[in-house]
């Protein structure tokens, strides 16, 4: 038991050390989540999106070469109660009708030291592009990494609850979307 | 009329009667709120009606507490034996009621994925997990458990006319502030 632990640990040491010299693009989607928080009459309430396709290109010895962009299939959103899932896919809201997915498209990459980055870029929801920065850590274990990342907007800048939903008291204006997204080493061509 | 009055005091008195407000306030609204479409409006009803729900939770166990440290005044000893069985029923059936329900819709509310936040200051824990079979469960029991409530309430009213307005003696008075009564 001992000695098979060692061996794997001494595995882990050697991937890790060429761990930083590989470019990271497959993403895997059935691993990565998109998810936010929001507040309701001061209730802390989740929610995530199920369907999202995300392109990434990232090493980190090359960072202005670095590269993402996450669309998100808005209709398949879980509010986290089935009867704010029909409200939120209606005009209001997202208007999925007319504004089937929101897209993020970085348009640069900044170390903050260590593993943690900032990605600076442009989101669009509802016909709406406003700058946004996404702190995030990038994590490379061998050919696998993650991005993990938490950022916070302001639903009513997009025009996100319309009307009566204007008011903050009861649904936040704050939204943090958190995201995780996990990477494999682009294959070697053969 | 020679006898005076032996009346609860005034904490049994105003827990009595700031429990019977809150009940006359949060079961219509239950009742309201349960069919509106979503808006910000049906979500504000939703918490206060929670609020409600918990602060009677707390102001009911105060008054067990008071039961079990005090001796109640006493009924007229003139009082029939199956009138002293079904009022001693009646009022702890209530108090039963008086906590089953706010507790089976705080229990509601965490399997239905919504954790209650008690004035929207104070978090209570979640003490089941989301679950949707389980979150429907609870809406029948505390709906079920209502029905009860409304019908000893009725009867609870019902036995106050009775006794002010056929046997013509000062129940009621027990329950009433010096100066509200003759």
């Amino acid at each position: 038991m001992k000695s098979r632990l060692r061996i794997v640990l001494l595995g882990l040491a050697l991937i890790g050390t060429t761990a930083t010299a590989v470019e990271f693009k497959q993403v895997q989607a059935n691993e990565s989540t998109v998810t936010f928080g929001y507040k309701q009459m001061g209730v802390p309430m989740e929610g995530k999106f199920a369907k999202f396709t995300a392109q990434t290109s990232f090493d980190p010895a090359k960072l202005s070469k670095a590269q993402a962009r996450i669309d998100i299939d808005l209709a398949s959103i879980d509010t986290g109660s089935e009867e704010a899932n029909d409200e939120v896919k209606a005009k209001p809201w997202f208007n999925t009708q007319a504004f089937p997915s929101a897209g993020f498209v970085s348009t640069g990459v900044k170390t903050l030291g260590g593993n943690k980055y900032e990605a600076m870029g442009k989101l669009t929801i509802k016909g709406k592009t406003l700058d946004v920065v996404a702190p995030f850590t990038f994590q490379a274990n061998g050919t696998r990494a993650s991005f993990d990342g938490v950022f916070a907007i302001k639903r009513l800048d997009y025009n996100i609850g319309e009307g009566v939903w204007t008011d903050v008291s009861t649904v936040a204006n704050e939204i943090q979307i958190k995201f995780h997204i996990v990477l494999t080493a682009a294959p070697n061509k053969k | 009329m020679s006898t005076p009055i032996q009346r609860y005091n005034n904490t049994a008195m105003a827990l009595h009667w700031l429990v019977a407000l809150l009940i006359f306030a949060a079961f219509p609204l239950g009742v309201y709120m349960h069919d509106l479409p979503l808006s910000p409006t049906k979500l504000q009803y939703y918490s206060y009606h929670k609020w409600i729900g918990i602060t009677i939770l707390l102001l009911v166990i105060a008054r067990v507490l008071w039961r079990f440290t005090h001796t109640p005044p006493p009924l007229p000893a003139s009082t029939p034996r199956w009138e002293v069985l079904v009022s001693h029923i009646t009022h702890l059936a209530l108090y039963g009621l008086l906590i089953a329900i706010p507790l089976s819709g705080w229990l509601m509310s965490s399997a239905k994925g919504f954790q209650t936040v008690w004035f929207g200051v104070l978090p209570l824990p979640d003490l089941v997990e989301k679950n949707k079979e389980l979150g429907e469960l609870l809406a029948t029991v505390h709906q079920g458990l209502n029905v009860f409530l409304f019908l000893l309430v009725g009867m609870h009213i019902a036995a106050v006319i009775k006794h002010k307005f056929i046997d013509r003696d000062q129940i009621l008075e027990r329950m009433l502030p010096k100066g509200m009564s003759k």
